[in-house]
């Protein structure tokens, strides 16, 4: 089946110099733009058009575009990764939107992220999140052999279900709150989950939210809409065990 | 200690905690009213009030009660103030409709009514029982007020919407308490969510019904 083409679509998007300047939305047209672009493409496609009619393109994060880096954003007629659950913006496609459509692109906003450039945001805060424990301290060598430490199948599942968080921030955006315990939650949990990672779980999970209440990230209200929203769909059951770990760890402080 | 009370996650536990416990008066509270339904010579229900007004209840519990609220609202401003100022610019759109439920969204708000329903109900049964301690028939006053004349409908109307905002109020809170002491997981969650659902429909009903009764039947 030959995709359908989108004869006019108006983008409206957040343009802002630099991480000092003032930001405002502005509008473009674009045209005939066929179902089956991707969401990255089709702004690859007007980019190419404002610097053909000597416009400064419109900056945005990206880079393995299929779903695994986490670096693409953009909050898109606001939902974190567009208008479809559990995908990344390099997956959205243009089928998910009508012709004549006025789309509304815009960064993710949070005091944590703050914006550097257009669409661009600084994810620093989470790196330093990660800094302050989301490792294990010894190395452990390489592949251990199989069943030399025997993890349960249900706890192997749950570890790698954590670990598929791809650090995009997401959950951060869509949150009402602004609160990054799915994020963190999820990096506590795949290292909590396993026989190496446990060592130091009390000690992360103290350290890695001490470290998130100081990047300025809001508090949970357990909404859910994290969950919803992240490409990875990882669950709100790992903010539980956050909780857990850390209320267990802090009293036996 | 005081690193843990200033923790994201400490000033939820006492959000959480300080929220069991109203979740347990309310339920109190219920089967207490519930006697007004049950008697219309208004014996049992002027016992039950009695009994709420003895000096154990009155200066061993209801500081506590008292304490408890006083908690879960500074709390939930100081979380509130640093949620809201944790994102500086908001979004020109946003559709949270997609994945959250509307009660999530707006605790604080519908606690705030809660509370401005709260002070309304204080004064026209706490002050006039409690304090000025000029009542003799409790049955009669809760009753006067849901039948005196056209104020009569008003106040039904008044209690019955306090009672829907209590209802929407817990339908999020109550499981999100058990979320935030950690007492959850993918199988816990949906249990916890429902049990949840149904108390919040229950408290929401219980506290329907009795004005409406005293209304339409007393």
């Amino acid at each position: 089946m030959a995709d359908k083409i989108l004869k006019e679509l108006t983008i409206k998007v957040w343009r802002q110099k630099n991480a000092k300047a003032q930001g405002k939305f502005e509008s473009y047209k674009i045209n005939n733009i066929s179902t089956g672009t991707s969401f990255l493409e089709m702004l690859d496609i007007l980019n190419e058009e404002l610097v053909n009619g000597g416009t400064e393109p419109i900056a945005f994060d990206h880079d393995c575009r299929e779903g695994i880096c986490g670096m693409c954003s953009l909050f898109i007629d606001g939902r974190a990764h567009g208008p479809d659950d559990d995908i990344t913006t390099c997956q959205l496609h243009m089928r998910k939107f009508e012709d004549g459509a006025t789309i509304t692109i815009e960064p993710w906003r949070a005091g944590a992220f703050p914006v550097i450039k257009d669409l661009i945001v600084d994810r620093t805060a989470f790196e330093k999140i990660l800094q302050a424990g989301g490792y294990i301290s010894v190395n452990t060598g390489g592949v251990p052999d199989g069943n030399a430490i025997l993890i349960s199948q249900d706890d192997a599942e749950e570890a790698m279900d954590a670990a598929a968080c791809i650090g995009c921030g997401a959950c951060v955006a869509t949150c009402k709150n602004s609160s990054a315990m799915l994020f963190v939650s999820a990096k506590v949990s795949h290292l909590a989950k396993l026989p190496q990672g446990r060592v130091e779980a009390a000690r992360r999970a103290k350290s890695m939210v001490a470290k998130m209440d100081e990047m300025g990230f809001g508090n949970c209200t357990n909404t859910g809409a994290c969950e919803v929203e992240c490409p990875k769909g990882i669950s709100i059951a790992n903010i539980a065990r956050l909780n857990r770990e850390f209320l267990v760890a802090k009293i036996k402080d | 200690m005081s690193s843990f009370l200033s923790s994201s996650i400490g000033k939820k536990l006492v959000m959480s905690l300080s929220g069991l416990f109203l979740v347990l008066f309310i339920l109190v509270h219920l089967i207490l009213n519930s006697f007004l339904m049950f008697d219309s010579t208004g014996e049992l229900f002027n016992a039950g009030a009695h009994f709420m007004s003895l000096p154990v209840i009155r200066f061993g519990l209801q500081p506590v009660l008292a304490g408890g609220f006083i908690i879960h609202i500074i709390y939930a401003i100081i979380l509130t103030i640093q949620n809201r100022k944790a994102r500086p610019q908001k979004y020109a759109s946003q559709n949270l409709g997609e994945s959250s439920t509307w009660s999530s969204r707006n605790m604080f708000v519908l606690g705030g009514l809660v509370l401005v329903f709260i002070a309304m109900h204080l004064m026209h049964f706490f002050i006039p029982i409690q304090i000025e301690g000029n009542v003799h028939d409790d049955y009669q006053l809760v009753k006067n007020l849901f039948t005196n004349g056209s104020m009569g409908m008003v106040y039904t109307g008044l209690y019955i919407v306090g009672a829907i905002l209590l209802g929407l109020h817990l339908a999020h809170g109550f499981w999100s308490a058990f979320q935030s002491v950690g007492l959850s997981n993918k199988l816990w969650r949906s249990r916890l969510e429902k049990v949840g659902y149904i108390y919040a429909i229950f408290v929401a009903a219980g506290f329907t019904i009795i004005p409406l009764y005293l209304h339409f039947f007393a």
